[in-house]
């Protein structure tokens, strides 16, 4: 039983940061149509440039907020620069110069971080709270992990709901020429999104690093479970994604715990192929629609 | 005779035999007259040869992204350890490269018919999970795929024969890395020549019309599913073969040779290159192996620490990749292909204009 909860617990933690990663996925997707593969290295770069400030001897949170806002920079800037020309093309094209960006990002890291594995801090204890007397896998940094994509969320929807940059930025993702007429800037809306999304995507990567090792691929099987979890919330819809990463994060925990943690990728890559077998518009899809 | 060579030239068999026999010739040649390390570097173009000329067939030809051919290489690569435990193993080294080939074949008929479903992002997706997959299977399963570790691959002894042969063509001693060269090479061409024909010939039309439009190809009569699933078939059997050449190479097969990075960079040797085409492919593979100590070399003396140098090889090919896409979509090949057309076009035109002049004067 306290295995169980033990599990239940991990994942619930885990699937918060998945969830996380797979909206930074559908914020892009939305916007643009392009499933951004490059997300895991912009998140490690990101988590990299917090470790440098933290190891000059400044505090986790200056580097905390030092790695959110170069992945702000760093997202609207490669939507900019290079992924603009791509945005409407082939879709096999922005496949590719993703992945190529993922190649580049890698081995920029590595060059200049080294490619060896290095300790990330915690802020918050990394000590299993103990209630009535047994110690349970939730710490003090897993709950900071669990409020702070909450609160990034919560965030994100007031901005879409209530602003009107957010308003605009529907538009866009809605209908770009439409929006053009009526006199939205679409394609800085579209550089906003890219911003964003890679803003998530860096929490996602410091979340993950926090309490443990860094090394430039210690993101690589975060994109594969954040696009399961996108897929599975149908890669269109934020709340989808949050529920996809959270179904995600509990059964790879369970998968980890009961059978084995080399086969959680095994598992996920299962769990990717009957979703889009049995419901390819995702756990959501109201009316059945070939969209894959 | 001008006749007969434009005859041989329009009879796709013929050409494709003959490039094969040119091809052996320099193979031939170069294997004999380099270093043995060469020898090694070049057994591992040979592989990465034969897998991106399968990942060029099936993307290029047949609009399928795969970023899980590494995963199916080492199946290949796995199979052929298996197969050759020890010195004693008696399974002549064909044979395993055929086994090798048939195991990954099958795997390749499964993931295609999952994967015929999927466009796009999709694939591109659910391949990257099987490329992240496929090692945790060998960690789980110890005792058979000897976890972290891998299994070692022992090389048989060359057969007597074989050693004669080539003595008596080239006159020297053949060495272990020579004969390994060999070998992959004779499989790069082999699969190169089946590759070239099947993509020249109806099931190749076949591939190109699903890639171009779905709807018209459906129209014409054409299964989209068993086209798609038949491209990644024979794309993944290329993959087992190149596996088994890798662990020829490598003599070893274990979970660190496998990594993502493997299928991110055949996706990049496809792309410099330039997407469907063999050429390409083989060009790609160059690129990939004699790059990088080029690269390793440029930045240690620009001043780099020989570890910061030595990552410099993939951050190269990225750049490139990513130029490649936004610059020139078709790749090496495909740009010389259209600058050529371009440069006839221009001939073409230039010459109606003279005669009209010839005729009035």
């Amino acid at each position: 039983m306290q295995q169980f909860l033990n599990t239940a617990l991990t994942g619930l933690t885990l699937g918060m940061v998945y969830a996380a990663f797979a909206l930074a996925l559908v914020l892009i997707w939305r916007s643009t149509r392009i499933v951004n593969f490059a997300q895991a290295p912009m998140a490690m770069t990101t988590t990299f440039v917090a470790l440098v400030v933290i190891d000059a001897g400044f505090s986790y949170w200056l580097g905390f907020v030092a790695a959110l806002l170069s992945g702000l920079v760093l997202g609207a800037v490669l939507e900019r620069v290079v992924v603009r020309p791509v945005e409407g093309k082939a879709e096999i094209n922005a496949v590719i110069l993703t992945l190529g960006l993922f190649i580049v990002l890698h081995g920029l890291a590595a060059v200049v971080f080294g490619n060896r594995y290095r300790s990330f801090p915690a802020p918050f204890g990394l000590e299993g709270l103990s209630v009535g007397g047994t110690t349970i896998a939730l710490n003090g940094f897993g709950i900071f992990t669990i409020v702070s994509v909450l609160l990034v969320m919560a965030l994100l929807v007031a901005l879409f709901r209530f602003t009107d940059v957010g308003l605009r930025m529907r538009a866009s993702a809605f209908n770009q020429e439409v929006a053009r007429l009526l006199g939205v800037k679409v394609g800085s809306m579209l550089t906003l999104g890219w911003a964003l999304a890679s803003l998530v995507g860096s929490l996602a990567g410091l979340l993950i690093a926090g309490g443990s090792l860094v090394h430039p691929s210690y993101m690589d099987s975060v994109v594969v479970f954040g696009f399961v979890a996108a897929v599975l919330g149908g890669l269109d819809s934020p709340l989808g994604a949050v529920v996809g990463g959270l179904v995600l994060g509990l059964s790879l925990s369970f998968v980890s715990g009961y059978v084995g943690s080399q086969l959680v990728a095994l598992a996920a890559l299962v769990i990717l192929m009957l979703v889009l077998t049995l419901r390819p518009g995702g756990l959501f899809a109201q009316a059945p629609e070939r969209r894959v | 005779m001008r006749d007969r060579i434009a005859s041989l030239r329009q009879h796709v068999l013929a050409r494709h035999l003959l490039l094969a026999l040119v091809g052996l010739l320099v193979v031939v040649v170069v294997v004999e007259s380099v270093s043995d390390y060469r020898n090694t570097q070049l057994a591992s173009m040979a592989y990465l040869g034969i897998a991106a000329g399968g990942l060029t067939v099936l993307t290029g030809i047949n609009g399928q992204l795969s970023l899980g051919h590494g995963a199916l290489m080492a199946i290949g690569a796995y199979t052929s350890a298996l197969l050759l435990p020890d010195r004693d193993a008696s399974v002549p080294l064909t044979l395993v490269v055929l086994a090798a080939t048939a195991v990954t074949l099958v795997v390749g008929a499964v993931v295609g018919l999952a994967a015929a479903r999927l466009h796009g992002p999709y694939l591109a997706g659910a391949t990257l999970a099987l490329a992240v997959a496929v090692p945790g299977i060998a960690l789980y399963f110890k005792e058979t795929f000897g976890g972290e570790q891998g299994i070692r691959v022992v090389m048989p002894d060359i057969p007597v024969w074989v050693l004669d042969a080539v003595f008596f063509v080239t006159g020297q001693d053949l060495t272990r890395s020579r004969f390994t060269a060999y070998i992959g090479w004779l499989t790069l061409i082999v699969v190169f020549v089946l590759l070239a024909n099947l993509s020249a010939g109806r099931t190749g039309r076949r591939w190109r019309a699903v890639r171009d439009d779905e709807v018209s190809a459906e129209l014409a009569g054409i299964d989209l599913g068993r086209a798609r699933v038949s491209a990644f078939m024979v794309s993944a059997a290329a993959a087992g073969a190149a596996g088994a050449i890798l662990a020829f190479t490598v003599k070893l097969a274990a979970p660190s040779a496998f990594t993502l990075t493997l299928s991110l960079t055949l996706l990049a040797a496809i792309v410099l290159g330039g997407l469907g085409s063999l050429a390409g492919a083989l060009i790609g593979a160059a690129l990939l192996t004699f790059l990088p100590s080029v690269v390793t070399d440029a930045g240690r003396s620009a001043g780099l620490s020989d570890i910061q140098a030595a990552e410099l090889a993939p951050l190269v090919y990225g750049l490139v990749m990513v130029l490649v896409i936004l610059l020139a979509p078709t790749g090496i090949v495909g740009s010389l292909r259209s600058a050529a057309l371009r440069g006839r076009a221009r001939r073409r035109t230039t010459s109606p204009t003279t005669t009209p002049k010839g005729t009035a004067a």
